[in-house]
């Protein structure tokens, strides 16, 4: 940037500065993103660490244990196998989180491609948007327990079940956002002059997208959580012995009026998750819109 | 009114053309065909082979998908391979108690969401509003069953007010009806509620700063009849539409819900279907409850082209 003299790079340097000042006074005025990001990172630490931290297996049967309240052995108590619920708690996040982030992932990519081509597109956009009105129209969870019936039971048929359930709400909105970006003068500029489609797509679309589909990654993500936890719960998700939250809450129905904590402590947990992951999803949203000031309650 | 029912009409019939679709594949997918998931795993695949056969399997895609669809409209949707009946007896046998819970559930649901939804609009930024969004927010984190097992422990376990769990059909009385989905509708009400209450407030709080508002109070009209009649009527669209919507995670949630109560409805039916690999009844069972959901949002549609005049014909 040698041809900015310079006065001006220092005029630009002094608004930088203070765009950056604003961006982290925004920040400190919305607590929900805060505490939405630490409580999701502290979740996924343990869940990360846990091998670590302990020896214990998870499946480990200790039948004399069975049903044990919380107390100094066993933090939350075991369950009706006598397995550690605090362990087990740990290990049910790892798959949790492994399937919420890989739901989210995945059909943000998927909803991608499907959203930015039907955004550009006229004939394609009819058609891709149809398929993704009849997906939209079968509620969720039987979608996927539909899915599942037919592939069988296994982490992988459950992601790839709600990652099928969730990329027509992530085209949706991206096609939305993208037939915004695509009015801009830019965009018409870099048409004029000569560019290719993938080009004007992926390089001058894309980035104009990519604020609200973090937002929705967020949302789905948590979503993708609960979905987990009842499937599971219904038999229709992860595998039996695995630890996940919900395959937790599917043993502890036969158990919870006696033992109430083998129902308390992954259902906490289900819910801390979720809430962090959506306060995170609605701060980035007031954070991300330019039209909600630091500060001002919306 | 007629041009507007008949154009929304239409538009359903690309939607459940993929419906269609989606659903037929379900079963059409399934690696090995339908015969694999419903013999089970000790099948020897010359038993497969002739089940598959019986079925129809070995027939080309498009002759397959024909047929079925045929069937659809003529009320043949399969039968059920474990329990002796045909898919839509099945599905009429199990529906009335699903039916019941997601109306009083609704209702609960109404109850609780929209005179919460408008004082929390109209107390904006108080105590009040605070609590009614963090409780908002906390509803939509937790899933439905988790909060049916709280409330079953809370009023069937320590407190006995309510049985644990059972159905009595609406024959053996309204009462007796009730004291069984009381606990089961509370719980889906509330969740519901959580989501009802958050559109409620953020469409009311839309109309509450328009201008027709300040003209309404200006000229000297009651609180009351400002927010009742005036806000709560233009913003009235958007919750009906919430509400329609919502309908399809009621269903779903009264799905997991029936399955901790014992309530004999589509929940039960389908978690046997899951476990058993049963899937022509999940086949139809996802076909009726996405039929049902369309048909709820069309009436819904309908409804408020009745409600708001700016639907109605002569006033574009």
């Amino acid at each position: 940037m040698s041809f900015i003299n310079k006065n001006t790079s220092a005029v630009s340097e002094a608004i930088f500065k203070e765009q950056r000042q604003l961006r982290k006074e925004r920040l400190l005025a919305s607590p929900g993103l805060i505490i939405g990001f630490v409580g999701f990172v502290i979740i996924l630490i343990l869940a990360v660490l846990v091998p670590f931290i302990s020896k214990t297996d998870p499946n480990a049967m200790v039948v004399v244990d069975r049903l044990k309240p919380p107390d100094g052995e066993h933090i939350l108590g075991t369950d009706e196998f006598g397995r550690d619920l605090f362990i087990r708690l740990m290990y049910g996040a790892r798959v949790s989180l492994w399937v919420g982030g890989c739901v989210a992932v995945f059909s943000c990519i998927c909803g991608v491609i499907i959203g930015i081509y039907a955004s550009y597109f006229k004939l394609l956009d009819h058609i891709l948007m149809r398929i993704c009105d009849g997906l939209i129209a079968i509620p969720g969870i039987l979608l996927a327990i539909a899915l599942i019936a037919a592939l069988g039971t296994s982490s992988w048929n459950v992601i790839v079940a709600l990652t099928i359930v969730y990329t027509p709400s992530v085209a949706r909105t991206v096609r939305a956002s993208a037939m915004v970006v695509r009015e801009q003068p830019y965009v018409e500029a870099a048409k004029v002059q000569g560019f290719g489609n993938a080009r004007i797509l992926w390089k001058l679309i894309l980035p104009g997208v990519i604020s609200p589909l973090t937002v929705q990654a967020s949302f789905i993500f948590a979503q993708a959580i609960i979905s987990e936890a009842s499937l599971s719960f219904l038999g229709a998700g992860i595998p039996a012995p695995a630890a996940s939250w919900g395959n937790m809450l599917q043993a502890s129905k036969l158990v919870f009026s006696k033992a109430p904590w083998t129902m308390i402590c992954p259902g906490a947990a289900v819910v801390l998750c979720v809430l962090s992951l959506n306060l995170l999803g609605d701060g980035l949203r007031d954070f991300m819109d330019p039209r909600t000031k630091g500060g001002a309650k919306k | 009114m007629l041009s507007y029912i008949v154009k929304r009409v239409l538009s359903l019939i690309p939607v459940l053309f993929v419906v269609s679709c989606v659903v037929f594949l379900v079963v059409y997918l399934i690696p090995g065909g339908p015969a694999t998931a419903l013999l089970g795993m000790e099948a020897t695949p010359m038993q497969i082979e002739e089940l598959n056969t019986e079925l129809g399997f070995n027939r080309p895609f498009l002759v397959q998908y024909a047929d079925w669809f045929r069937g659809i409209f003529r009320g043949d949707w399969g039968d059920s391979f474990f329990l002796h009946q045909s898919v839509l007896e099945a599905i009429g046998e199990y529906f009335l108690p699903t039916l019941s819970l997601a109306v009083f559930a609704q209702i609960f649901a109404l109850l609780l969401s929209i005179p919460v939804g408008i004082l929390a609009a109209y107390r904006r930024g108080t105590a009040l509003d605070v609590a009614a969004v963090s409780i908002s927010l906390l509803g939509a984190a937790l899933p439905g069953f988790l909060l049916s097992m709280f409330l079953m422990l809370f009023f069937g376990v320590y407190h006995q007010w309510f049985p644990v769990a059972g159905y009595a059909g609406l024959a053996e009385g309204l009462g007796e009806h009730l004291k069984y989905l009381f606990v089961p509708a509370l719980s889906l009400g509330i969740v519901q509620a959580a989501y009802i209450t958050r559109m409620t407030r953020s469409s009311l709080l839309e109309t509450l700063y328009k201008n027709y508002i300040r003209t309404a109070r200006s000229k000297g009209l009651k609180e009351h009849k400002v927010v009742l009649r005036y806000a709560l009527k233009n913003a009235a669209p958007a919750i009906l539409t919430a509400v329609g919507q919502s309908f399809g995670s009621l269903i779903t949630g009264t799905i997991v819900t029936e399955t901790i109560f014992n309530i004999p409805g589509i929940g039960m039916l389908t978690i046997g279907a899951i476990n058993r690999r049963d899937v022509f009844v999940i086949q139809g069972v996802v076909l009726f409850v996405t039929l049902l959901y369309v048909l709820v949002n069309l009436v819904v549609d309908v409804l408020y082209g009745f409600v708001d005049p700016r639907l109605q014909p002569g006033r574009r």
